[in-house]
C-alpha cells in the first residue's frame, strides 16, 4: 500500500489543461492542412496525382481538399514544388455538417454546438457506446486513450458506456463493413431517442483507405444519421476531444 | 527436389519452385512440420484454371526458409489439418476464398464470410450438450472499446469447457485490393493492415518490395526501422501491461500505464509526425530523418518513460493479490504451443523462444542483435512477464541505435520488381511473427499478396488458454494475448 502511494507521488498530476491554449504538439504532427493555392506557380497537379483516396481535387473552383477523404499521409505535401499545400500540427477539424469538412481556401467550419434543447439534455452528461465497425483499429487506440489521465473526458460528464440502453448516442468508428452493418443498425435502434451519432476517423465518414471496396458501405453516414464528424487517420486525440465539447457548447473559444 | 530453400535475398524466381502433385505437396508440407519446421504461411492463388497451393516453411532451429507449391488443383484435395492443426485456418481460408475442398477438414466454416448470403454469427456453432451446460455468447459489439468478434462458451457453472471464436466482422478486402498492385493505395492499406502494428506491417511490405526489386535500404534507413520497430513494440506492451492491472482492478498501475502508452505514442510521432508510425517505413528506407539533436533528444525521453514504467508495475509484480490472479491463469503448455504454431510473446513465454529477429534475422538484426525474452509457464504471469522484459531491452537498444546513427541517406530509389517471382519477408511485431508473401505476374505485379498477421496463428492459443478456466477470467486471458481483429479479418 505504501509503495503504490510513494508510486502515486513519483507519477504526479498528467492531465492536460484543456479547453484552453493547445499544449506543446510533435512538431512533425500532420493535423490541419493548409491550401494556399496562391503559391501554385507549376500547376502540375502533382498533389492531386499523388493522393492516394481522391481527398484532393482541382478545378475551376481551385484545389479542394476533402478532410473527411483525407488519410493525413502527407504525400500531397511531398509532392507539391511550391508549397501549396502544408500540414500544421493543429489537430482540431470536428464539423457538424459533412460539407465543412471540404477545404477550398476558406478553412475547416469547426462544429458548432448543438441545439439548447439537445444541450439541455446531453449538456452536462452524455454517454456514449463505441461501435468498432471494422478499419484497422487505429481510432479505437485514440479513442481509448480518451479514458487516460492525460485527456480525462470524463471531466466533462462524457462516459463511454457498455450498453448502448444506457447510452445517449453512438461513437461509431470503421467504415461500417457489410459484416458489421446489421450490428452497427441493432446497436443503434437499441439506442433510445433522442440519439446522437459521432463518426471518427477517415473510415467512419468516407471509408478512409478502404473507400470504394466492394466489402464495406464507405461510411456511417449510409447507414444512420450523423452529428459530428471527427477526420483523422487516426484523429489525434486532442481533436476528438475538441470536437465533443464543442458539441455540448463547452469547447474552448480559441 | 520438393522443397526450395528461400535465399537470405528473400526472393526466388517462381520457376524455381516446382509444382509439386497435390499428394505429394501434401507429404512434403507434413514431414517438414514434422520434423520441426513450422507452417508460416498457406495461401491458395489463381493458377491457371485451378487453385495453386504454396507453402512457406520455416525452421527456427537452423534459421531456414523454404517454399513449396501444389500444381493446380480443381475441385478437393485431402485436408492437411487432421495431422498438422497448424494448418486448419488456412485451409478454411483457402476453401472459403477458392472452389477448392479440403476434404476431412474437421472444422470448415467461413473464415470472413465472403460474398452475398454469407454473414458471420449464422453458421452452427459447435455445441456441449447436457442438463448442466449452458451457452454465453458475447460480440461482436463488445462492453469497451475493441474491434469486433464474437465468442461462444460452452460452460459448466463457471467452468469454460469450450470457448469458440468467431471473426469475419472486420473483413474490409485489403488482401483482395493488394493484388494488382503496387499502386498509390497499396502502402496506405499495408499500414492499416492491423492499426496498431503500422510499423510491422509496413517494414514487412518493403522488405517484399526491395527483394523483388533487388534493392536494399541504407544502414541509417535500417536503424531508424529499428529504432521505431521496437518503439512500437514497448507501447503496446506497456499499454497491454496496464489493461491486465485493470482487469484484475488493480487500478494504480492500469492508470500509470494507460498514461505512458501515450507518451510512447508520443515518441512515435516526433519521429514521423504520427502517433501510429503512419508514413515513416517506406520501400527503400524511410521518409523521415532524425537530426543529430533531435535523435539525442529523444535518448532521455524514451528512458525517462522506461523508468517511470519499471515504477508502475513494479506494482504488479509486488503485489500479492495480483500475482494470485496472474499465476497459472489461462497456461498454455508448449505441446500446445507447437501444434498450433503460435508465435510471439505467447510462445516465448512457455519456453519456445521463437522470434523472428533471432530465428531468422537480416539486416539490422544480424548487425544489432537483442536478447529474447523467455519464461515458462505459459500462463498469463508469464505473457505479462515476457512482455515486460520486451519493453525494458527494446528501450535499451532502440537508445543504443539513437546515440550511434550510421551517416548517411535514408532512402535508395526502388526499381521495378522482378516478374514471375516468388517473395518472403518476416518481421517480428510486437505480436509477433509478420509474414509477406507476394508472387509477381509476368508483368511485376501482384498476382497474390498474402499477410499473416501473428494474430492468425494465435487466436486459437486464446481458444486453448480458455479450456478449464473460469469464464470470468476470459477479459485477463483476453488481454495478455490481445490479438487483432482486423489484422486477422484483412
Ligand atoms: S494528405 Fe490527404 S489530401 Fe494529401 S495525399 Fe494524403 S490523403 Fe490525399
Ligand atoms: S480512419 Fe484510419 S486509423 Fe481509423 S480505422 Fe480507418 S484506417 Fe484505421
Amino acid at each position: 500500500m505504501l509503495k503504490s502511494w510513494l508510486v502515486r507521488a513519483r507519477q504526479g498530476h498528467r492531465t492536460v489543461p484543456y479547453p484552453g491554449p493547445l499544449p506543446a504538439l510533435p512538431e512533425r504532427l500532420r493535423g490541419l492542412p493548409v491550401l494556399q493555392p496562391e503559391k501554385c506557380r507549376s500547376g502540375c497537379a502533382e498533389c492531386v496525382a499523388a493522393c492516394p483516396t481522391g481527398a484532393l481535387s482541382s478545378g475551376p473552383e481551385g484545389l479542394r481538399l476533402d478532410l473527411g477523404r483525407c488519410l493525413f499521409c502527407g504525400e500531397c505535401e511531398a509532392a507539391c514544388p511550391d508549397g501549396a499545400v502544408r500540414f500544421t500540427n493543429d489537430p482540431r477539424m470536428a464539423a457538424r455538417r459533412r460539407d465543412d469538412l471540404v477545404l477550398g481556401g476558406d478553412g475547416p467550419r469547426l462544429a458548432a454546438a448543438l441545439g439548447d434543447e439537445s444541450r439541455r439534455l446531453f449538456g452536462r452528461s452524455l454517454r456514449l457506446r463505441v461501435v468498432s465497425a471494422g478499419g484497422c483499429n487505429g481510432c479505437e487506440v485514440e479513442v481509448n486513450v480518451l479514458n487516460t489521465i492525460v485527456f480525462d473526458l470524463g471531466r466533462f460528464g462524457i462516459q463511454f458506456v457498455a450498453s448502448p440502453r444506457h447510452a445517449d448516442g453512438l461513437l461509431i468508428t470503421g467504415p461500417v463493413t457489410r459484416n458489421m452493418e446489421h450490428a452497427l443498425r441493432k446497436t443503434w435502434e437499441a439506442v433510445p431517442g433522442p440519439r446522437l451519432v459521432i463518426a471518427v476517423g477517415a473510415c467512419a465518414i468516407s471509408g478512409g483507405p478502404y473507400a470504394g471496396h466492394p466489402e464495406q458501405l464507405d461510411g456511417a453516414a449510409g447507414v444512420v444519421p450523423v452529428d459530428l464528424f471527427v477526420p483523422g487517420c487516426p484523429p489525434h486525440p486532442l481533436g476528438i476531444l475538441d470536437g465533443l465539447p464543442r458539441l455540448l457548447g463547452r469547447a474552448s473559444s480559441t | 527436389m520438393s522443397v526450395t530453400a528461400i535465399p537470405p535475398s528473400g526472393t526466388l524466381p517462381l520457376a524455381d519452385v516446382p509444382p509439386l502433385p497435390v499428394d505429394r505437396f501434401r507429404r512434403v508440407v507434413l514431414d517438414a512440420v514434422g520434423s520441426g519446421q513450422r507452417i508460416l504461411s498457406l495461401p491458395g492463388f489463381p493458377d491457371g484454371d485451378g487453385t495453386g497451393l504454396l507453402a512457406i516453411l520455416g525452421s527456427d532451429r537452423d534459421h531456414r526458409l523454404s517454399a513449396a507449391r501444389s500444381e493446380p488443383i480443381r475441385g478437393g484435395y485431402r485436408a492437411l489439418t487432421p495431422e498438422c492443426p497448424q494448418a486448419h485456418l488456412f485451409e478454411r481460408e483457402i476453401a472459403e476464398r477458392f472452389a477448392v475442398v479440403p476434404e476431412g477438414h474437421p472444422w470448415l466454416k467461413p473464415v470472413r464470410f465472403l460474398g452475398a448470403g454469407a454473414a458471420p454469427g449464422t453458421p452452427d456453432f459447435f455445441r456441449v450438450d447436457g442438463d448442466e451446460v449452458h451457452e454465453v455468447a458475447v460480440g461482436p459489439v463488445h462492453a469497451g472499446i475493441i474491434e469486433p468478434g464474437h465468442f461462444r462458451f460452452q460452460c459448466h457453472g463457471e467452468r469454460v469447457l469450450f470457448l469458440e471464436i468467431a471473426l469475419g466482422y472486420q473483413h474490409r478486402g485489403v488482401e483482395r485490393a493488394l493484388a494488382g498492385g503496387p499502386d498509390a493505395r497499396t502502402i496506405h492499406l499495408i499500414e492499416t493492415l492491423a492499426g496498431d502494428t503500422s510499423i510491422g506491417h509496413a517494414w514487412a511490405y518493403s522488405l517484399v518490395v526491395e527483394a523483388l526489386s533487388g534493392s536494399s535500404p541504407p544502414p541509417r534507413a535500417e536503424a531508424l526501422r529499428g529504432v521505431a520497430l521496437e518503439l512500437e513494440r514497448a507501447t503496446n506492451h506497456v499499454g497491454d501491461l496496464g489493461a491486465l492491472a485493470g482487469d484484475v482492478g488493480y487500478l494504480p498501475a492500469a492508470a500509470f500505464c494507460g498514461r505512458l502508452r501515450g507518451d510512447f505514442l508520443n515518441l512515435t510521432a516526433e519521429l514521423c509526425g504520427s502517433r501510429l508510425g503512419r508514413g515513416l517505413v517506406r520501400p527503400g528506407g524511410v521518409a523521415f530523418d532524425l537530426g543529430a539533436e533531435q535523435a539525442a533528444a529523444l535518448i532521455p525521453l524514451a528512458l525517462t518513460a522506461l523508468d517511470e514504467a519499471a515504477d508502475a508495475t513494479s506494482l504488479l509484480w509486488g503485489t500479492a493479490t495480483v500475482r494470485a490472479r496472474f499465476e497459472e491463469t489461462g497456461a498454455v503448455g508448449p505441446g500446445t504451443c507447437e501444434a498450433l504454431g503460435l508465435v510471439g510473446p505467447a510462445a516465448r513465454a512457455c519456453g519456445i523462444g521463437r522470434d523472428a529477429r533471432t530465428s531468422f534475422p537480416s539486416g539490422i538484426w544480424r548487425e544489432h542483435p537483442i536478447e529474447i525474452a523467455a519464461a515458462a509457464s505459459g500462463d498469463v504471469r508469464a505473457r505479462a512477464w515476457v512482455r515486460w522484459l520486451e519493453v525494458q531491452r527494446s528501450i535499451a537498444w532502440l537508445c543504443a541505435r539513437l546515440a550511434a546513427l550510421p551517416p548517411g541517406p535514408i532512402r535508395t530509389a526502388a526499381a521495378g520488381l522482378a516478374p514471375g517471382s516468388l517473395a518472403v519477408s518476416l518481421v517480428e511485431g510486437w505480436r509477433g511473427e509478420i509474414c509477406h508473401t507476394a508472387l509477381t505476374d509476368d508483368t511485376g505485379r501482384f498476382r497474390l499478396y498474402k499477410v499473416v498477421d501473428p494474430s492468425f496463428h494465435n487466436w486459437s492459443g486464446l481458444a486453448a488458454a480458455m479450456r478449464d478456466q473460469p469464464i470470468s477470467d476470459f477479459p485477463l486471458c483476453n488481454k495478455s494475448f490481445n490479438l487483432s481483429c482486423c489484422g486477422h479479418d484483412l
